[in-house]
């Protein structure tokens, strides 16, 4: 049987495409490089967005990313079931595309922040997350500028009643994000974006602060084989 | 040739921490009597032809697309004299 295939974009600025393809060929996928600026999703079964500062974070985070040629092809795909997660810059364009629900803006304390951080999984629906139990307390590194959660009342509600806010920081909220939100999911579930980084933290060997990434991987090849 | 102005301002119940982080400054710098303020993005967009409603039109479609994001922020269109 052949591995399952998952597609790794780069966009100019992205900085965390290589330790994103590392950690899928880690779990024992294939990871399989898309271009932005090439609008073929290569038949990948699944996508990852990786961190960075795509485009250079003009205008917005995400907000010319969201419009690259590759983009055009993954939004109708993601909408129709395909799973997408995205990480930082990733959660981000998620966002800017209308794929997941609310913004990511400048940390409430305006600093630029760079540490470990203890998340709490509120869901293990997803395919990206089936290997977490709810409730698990895990760590893994952020780092961003702007990683505050908002979204309007009505959205956060819909998000909390509706099971889809899929990681909450823990042991304090570092950016302002709305009811410690890390990461959330859409409607149907297959789309996830987190701003923490589980691709930086599959190997001890690196330094990370736990191996906890790699459940978000196994999680998706699983998911992929038995589909 | 018409320089078309859109201005877009986070939305009034969104937390402006760089806004803030400006505020607290000014007073170190012996601005006094300032109670708020807020920051937002200026764009000057040079059209071809005449500031007609289809321009317009087109310009807010703009604003609506890529130079504001609606769900954290607003925007007015306004043609320069």
């Amino acid at each position: 049987m052949s591995a399952a295939r998952v597609g790794v974009v780069t966009f100019p600025g992205t900085l965390d495409d290589q330790d994103a393809a590392r950690a899928v060929r880690h779990a024992g996928g294939e990871a399989v490089p898309l271009w932005h600026a090439d609008p073929d999703l290569r038949g990948v079964d699944a996508v990852f967005l990786p961190g960075g500062f795509s485009y250079g974070d003009y205008l917005r985070c995400g907000a010319i990313s969201r419009f690259a040629p590759l983009m055009e092809e993954l939004i109708p795909a993601a909408r129709a079931g395909l799973p997408v997660l995205g990480t930082c810059n990733g959660f981000q364009i998620l966002c800017e595309a209308h794929l997941l629900p609310g913004a990511l803006m400048r940390n409430a304390g305006l600093h630029y922040i760079c540490r470990d951080q203890g998340i709490r999984v509120e869901s293990s629906t997803t395919p990206w997350t089936s290997d977490f139990t709810e409730g698990q307390e895990i760590v893994l590194p952020i780092k961003h500028g702007e990683g505050r959660y908002v979204a309007d009342e009505a959205t956060l509600g819909a998000l909390e009643a509706g099971g889809q806010v899929v990681f909450r920081y823990t042991g304090g909220n570092p950016n302002g994000s709305l009811n410690d939100i890390a990461g959330i999911r859409n409607e149907a579930g297959n789309i996830v974006g987190l701003m923490p980084h589980p691709e930086h933290a599959v190997e001890d060997l690196t330094g990370a602060p736990s191996t906890d990434g790699r459940a978000f991987f196994s999680s998706i090849l699983k998911k992929l084989v038995n589909a | 040739m018409a320089r078309v102005i859109v201005d877009v301002m986070l939305k009034p119940e969104i937390l402006d921490a760089q806004g803030q982080a400006i505020a607290r400054a000014l007073p170190r710098l012996g601005f006094s009597g300032v109670s708020a303020v807020r920051q937002g993005k200026r764009f000057e967009v040079e059209i071809d032809g005449p500031a007609d409603e289809t321009a317009l039109s087109d310009v807010r479609k703009m604003a609506e697309t890529l130079l504001a994001n609606t769900v954290i922020e607003d925007y007015t269109v306004t043609v320069e004299s």
